[in-house]
């Protein structure tokens, strides 16, 4: 249940950014927001003046209390009570007890955030931070809020609604089994309306990912690296209902990684992405700095740093050039001139 | 002093997680110890020994290890008490699949892997279906899918379990797990009188009693013969 307190402490862009209906409660209730976006709602109302919350019948206390249970009906109606728009970090400390690099991290569905440290910085606890939604109750000190609210303890503990979802690179198919029916196992067991239409989805998706194409009646141990990132990428980003997706290192070999992102992104995904490949830390929104078991910081990637993105997406592609023809059985020489 | 039973298939993890989770309880100053039932043989007791965990161990040898378990228990918890632990931890393979050592009103985690199959949570007996908390592990090496599809058949089988995902070699989740063993302890001075939540599978017959030999008159006592259906 939404708490009307809280909805107050929140900012008016905060709120909205969650809940776009948001804008229309308050248009319907004749106030004017603008330039006090970043102010708090209840700071936001108070600062209206008596004489104009008498002129217009406004109680701070009671149009908080009805834009929450505004927000709860509409999110009822919806059918969205559990969806997840923002996910909160609030800061904790690393392993001298220093307090951690930034304020408060927000991040929302369709972005991408980086993490980058060395092994053994902490990336495993943040990430165990916000799968467990601790609340202070981890060794980092952390809290996670949910849609800017602590959330229901059932985000821990219910199996059908795990935030985080994992990719990484060790990852492994063991099932012996085709491509089609592997993916048909997994929309089975998430009670999925319609199978084989969701099932033919992923597939088609997977292959659009990977280097070189598979069947679907292939069996799924026998895929490449590459196929499996891919078949890997497109069942998560489509079958699975964790808001939150972590990738740990994806490889460059045999697959757009580029799409990949884009398929999640447009599935509505959280992604957070350990790497150390450039490229795939410039593709990111921000970046999370990691060391001694804490965040150092959180920096936005700047544009400076994108200028570069061409460049290094250019030896990029003059390397993948490279591998291909050596698959291919080519000599990796250059071409050599006609009439030389 | 507060009491859980841990157990899970052989090499499923059991003693990963539980130095993991035993390292994290300490932290937090809590005083841990550890009993290892096993059949024939185990080093665990080296490993918790080294990990600084007291730690005793009770091989069953030619007995059925969930019976020795049951008999051995109460002077178990006499020892922990004695040792002045906060928390016990009775770690124990289940061996047949079926039984479980889980007493009534004591908190009991089953751990399995995600190696072992989709299928596996369905020929898993009360050691799976009657825990309170299911720690599936090597969750790692396998992806995303399978390690949905394989928690969807855990809750199948067991709906009102915590169902939690730890990584015995990071020790991710452990932390939690050693949060919901430490939390809402019950404060245990014995066992007499106790229950267990779950018959253990009987049999009292011959071949209990020593005898080798193969055929239907060397077969006494309780006895199961098995239905072959007649195909000509």
């Amino acid at each position: 249940m939404m708490s009307p307190e809280i909805l107050g402490q929140r900012t008016i862009a905060e709120i909205t950014g969650d809940y776009p209906f948001f804008s229309s409660f308050l248009k319907d209730n004749n106030l004017d927001v603008q330039g006090n976006e970043t102010s708090s709602f209840s700071d936001f109302l108070s600062s209206l003046g008596e004489d104009f919350q008498e002129e217009k019948g406004i109680e701070p206390g009671q149009v908080m209390e009805q834009a929450a249970s505004y927000i709860q009906q509409m999110l009822e109606f919806l059918g969205q009570e559990d969806q997840v728009r923002s996910l909160t970090i609030l800061p904790g400390t690393d392993k001298s007890g220093t307090p951690e690099g930034f304020d408060r991290f927000t991040v929302r569905p369709g972005e991408t955030v980086s993490i980058v440290g060395p092994t053994g910085s902490g990336k495993s606890s943040l990430l165990g931070d916000i799968e467990w939604v601790a609340q202070s109750d981890t060794p980092t000190g952390r809290q996670i809020l949910i849609n800017g609210e602590v959330p229901d303890t059932s985000w821990r503990f219910s199996t059908s609604k795990k935030l985080v979802a994992q990719l990484s690179q060790n990852m492994n198919f063991v099932m012996d089994l085709n491509v089609r029916e592997f993916v048909s196992l997994h929309a089975e067991s998430r009670l999925v309306a319609n199978p084989e239409e969701v099932v033919e989805r992923v597939i088609e998706a997977a292959n659009d990912l990977a280097g070189e194409q598979f069947s679907p009646e292939a069996p799924i141990t026998s895929l490449s690296g590459g196929q499996s990132r891919a078949l890997m990428i497109a069942d998560t980003a489509i079958l699975s209902r964790s808001p939150i997706i972590l990738i740990d290192e994806i490889e460059n070999a045999g697959i757009d990684r580029k799409k990949a992102l884009s398929l999640l992104l447009t599935e509505e995904k959280i992604v957070l992405m350990a790497t150390h490949d450039p490229i795939l830390a410039l593709m990111a929104d921000r970046r999370i700095v990691i060391g001694n078991g804490g965040i150092v910081r959180v920096t936005q990637t700047t544009d400076e740093e994108r200028a570069l993105l061409g460049t290094l997406e250019e030896l990029d592609q003059t390397l993948l050039g490279y591998r291909s023809r050596l698959r291919a059985g080519e000599s990796l020489a250059p071409p050599k001139n006609k009439g030389e | 002093m507060n009491l859980v039973t841990i157990s899970g298939p052989p090499s499923s993890g059991k003693t990963a997680v539980i130095l993991k989770t035993a390292a994290s309880l300490k932290d937090r100053g809590l005083k841990v110890g550890v009993v290892k039932f096993d059949c024939l043989h185990t080093d665990d007791d080296v490993l918790y020994a080294k990990a600084g965990i007291p730690v005793q161990k009770g091989l069953s040898g030619a007995m059925c290890p969930d019976h020795y378990f049951v008999s051995n228990i109460e002077e178990v918890v006499q020892w922990g008490r004695a040792e002045g632990f906060d928390l016990l931890i009775s770690e124990s393979a289940g061996l047949c699949n079926r039984c479980s050592p889980y007493v009534k009103e004591i908190k009991a985690i089953c751990v399995i892997d995600n190696l072992s199959g989709v299928n596996t949570p369905k020929k898993i007996g009360p050691m799976l279906k009657s825990a309170d908390i299911v720690a599936i592990t090597k969750g790692d090496i396998v992806s995303q899918a399978e390690r949905e599809v394989f928690a969807s058949r855990v809750n199948m089988v067991n709906p009102k379990a915590i169902i939690l995902h730890i990584n015995g070699l990071t020790g991710q989740g452990s932390y939690e797990l050693g949060t919901l063993l430490a939390d809402n302890p019950r404060e245990v001075e014995t066992l007499v009188g106790e229950q267990l939540r779950f018959t253990m599978p009987s049999a009292l017959c011959s071949y209990c009693l020593g005898e080798t030999r193969i055929g239907e008159s060397y077969q006494m006592g309780n006895v199961r013969k098995m239905n072959l259906e007649d195909n000509s």
